[in-house]
């Protein structure tokens, strides 16, 4: 599967394993896809409990501007996190909401809009701390950017081996309710609430 | 002579600069590094600490920069190859020890993580404002060596350069990072050790009565010992002669001053590590460095869709300065641009090497974050004209 160029930010609150997420898209792109990406964070001098932010750009090509320009995917975290990004991310673009933690408004531009409750998710796993592999798996079924093997072998890659077992099957859950979940075609910002808060 | 593998982490890593120079300082030999924690260099010491004592050596947190960078020194004539890593403000403190290493001919290498300054500036935002600060920052007249780098592979490739360069000349080289850099995380490849070439300290095989510690071999570079391997020798800041001896008067100083410039000098030649692209037939040449060339290289590319023949000059090497590519390039171009993030420091290196026979034209940027690639564009525009 060729790699698109594509653009993505993530972002939350300190604590939510932004980072990690991002991380773990990286690696699928630039070693287990043969392709290239670059992944920065944006750093505050808060060490914890600040906001969170990662840009991740992947491509066939080599990557020359790290940063993000014009976002083709969004995963907003937290409310902080979806209003100060959501004006970067570009019409028509892909927007992933942890569903319980974001509350929308303005979305329109075309902009595809899925919501999943990672965190319920991850703790129905038994441990919150995977919300954002759950996460990662669900980015995994809507974008369709990486193949999903590629990116469990990156989740592999990225955990403690005693945990691998726990972030596979967070992975797979994401991923299921990705695979189930309908894009909301250009919804209009009144009907969001009603659709995504269920 | 080749890398000792037990510091060789082979595979490909997603891995950010930071960590890159940590593994390529390793794979070159490092086992001796003294810090005192800095944004945005913190995560190099970090990894060394947690991978030395697995590999077999020491790390110190030391109480500040000016105890970090004599550390390193010590160790070097202990007989381990040793590193140390700051940003801006750490930078500052090291430069007395700069100059020892200079004038006592120590091997080290000093990491600079660049960050916006001056004094407390932006701890943890980019910039590129140190690098005249790399060159002259110790006081009196001396040659020095610095690399930059543009992304985590290089970080890794170009530490082990600069552990080799700091052996083979016996002299401080500067690694001059950038935030960006530092902290951007790509695929890093590790090769295996056997594939790493690391030069090896220059030990004499003379013996204790015939070695002289500042007797300089032909290509003016003396020979060391190690500490308490039964030589008697002295180190000294002070103008010494060939014995190591003070000798405080103007022919020792200019025996001494002339030979520590002229070592360097004389290689500059092999010493310039660049990157070049399209300069044979372009109206503008763009000369950047580090994470700057990177944005450049946008600017280059959408320069060129609207017609413009521009090439592209990447500095690895920075210190000493490539006088002579500049001055070729210069006969064969209109115009140079040269963004930087800082207002004006390696513009004036190019304009100087130039000497008039192309025009120069700057894309100051006082640092936090890079160059929009438009910025350089239209400079580019500017001096196509």
């Amino acid at each position: 599967m060729p790699l698109r160029l594509s653009e993505i930010r993530i972002a939350g609150f300190g604590g939510q394993g932004v980072i990690l997420s991002a991380t773990i898209i990286g690696k699928a792109a630039s070693i287990y896809s043969g392709g290239h990406a670059v992944m920065t964070q944006a750093f505050g001098p808060e060490s914890r409990g600040g906001s969170s932010s990662a840009q991740v750009v992947i491509s066939d090509a080599p990557i020359l501007y790290p940063y993000v320009t014009r976002t083709d995917v969004l995963v907003a975290l937290s409310q902080e996190a979806y209003t100060r990004f959501l004006p970067e991310l570009k019409d028509g673009g892909t927007l992933i909401v942890e569903r319980d933690l974001v509350r929308l408004h303005d979305v329109g531009r075309g902009i595809r809009v899925y919501g999943v409750p990672a965190t319920r998710l991850a703790e129905e796993l038994g441990r919150r701390m995977v919300m954002n592999v759950v996460i990662v798996g669900f980015f995994a079924a809507v974008t369709q950017l990486l193949e999903p093997d590629a990116l469990r072998r990156a989740v592999e890659d990225s955990v403690p081996e005693a945990l691998r077992e726990l972030n596979l099957r967070a992975f797979e859950k994401g991923f299921e309710h990705g695979v189930a979940s309908v894009p909301l075609e250009r919804p209009e910002p009144e009907a969001l609430p009603q659709l995504l808060g269920g | 002579m080749r890398a000792d593998p037990r510091g060789v982490l082979t595979g490909v890593h997603f891995m950010d600069g930071d960590h890159a120079c940590c593994e390529g300082a390793l794979a070159a030999g490092a086992r001796f590094a003294a810090g005192y924690p800095i944004t945005p260099s913190t995560e190099v010491v970090e990894r060394f600490a947690a991978r030395i004592p697995t590999i077999g050596g020491v790390f110190i947190q030391m109480e500040d920069e000016l105890a970090a960078s004599i550390a390193i020194l010590g160790a070097v004539w202990a007989g381990a190859k040793a590193f140390t890593v700051t940003s801006g403000p750490g930078f500052s403190l090291m430069m007395e020890h700069v100059g020892l290493a200079v004038m006592t001919e120590t091997p080290c290498v000093i990491v600079n993580v660049q960050r916006g300054g001056p004094s407390t500036g932006l701890p943890t935002l980019p910039a590129q404002g140190d690098m005249m600060q790399a060159r002259w920052g110790s006081h009196g007249d001396y040659e020095i060596i610095a690399l930059s780098p543009n992304s985590p592979q290089e970080c890794f490739d170009l530490t082990v350069r600069a552990f080799n360069l700091a052996e083979k000349y016996r002299t401080p080289v500067m690694f001059m990072m950038d935030e960006v850099v530092g902290h951007m995380t790509e695929k890093v490849v590790i090769p295996p050790a056997e594939e790493i070439e690391v030069y090896p300290r220059r030990y004499t095989r003379k013996s204790p009565g015939e070695y002289k510690p500042f007797e300089p071999c032909e290509d003016l570079v003396p020979e060391m010992v190690r500490a308490g391997t039964g030589y008697r020798f002295h180190i000294t800041g002070v103008t010494h002669d060939e014995r190591g001896y003070p000798l405080i008067n103007p022919e020792a100083q200019d025996k001494l001053v002339r030979r520590l410039k002229e070592k360097i000098r004389r290689a500059a030649g092999e010493l310039a590590f660049y990157e070049e692209e399209g300069t044979d037939a372009a109206d503008v040449i763009v000369v950047s460095y580090g994470i700057t060339s990177r944005v450049a290289q946008r600017a280059i590319d959408l320069a060129r869709a609207k017609g413009i023949r521009v090439g592209k000059l990447r500095l690895i090497t920075i210190w000493p300065f490539p006088d002579e590519k500049i001055r070729e390039l210069a006969r064969r171009t209109g115009a140079f641009v040269v963004p930087e993030l800082n207002l004006g420091q390696i513009v004036r290196e190019v304009e100087r090497a130039a000497a008039g026979a192309a025009r120069t034209y700057a894309v100051p940027h006082a640092g936090g974050t890079v160059h929009r690639p438009e910025q350089i564009l239209s400079v580019i525009e500017e001096a196509a004209r």
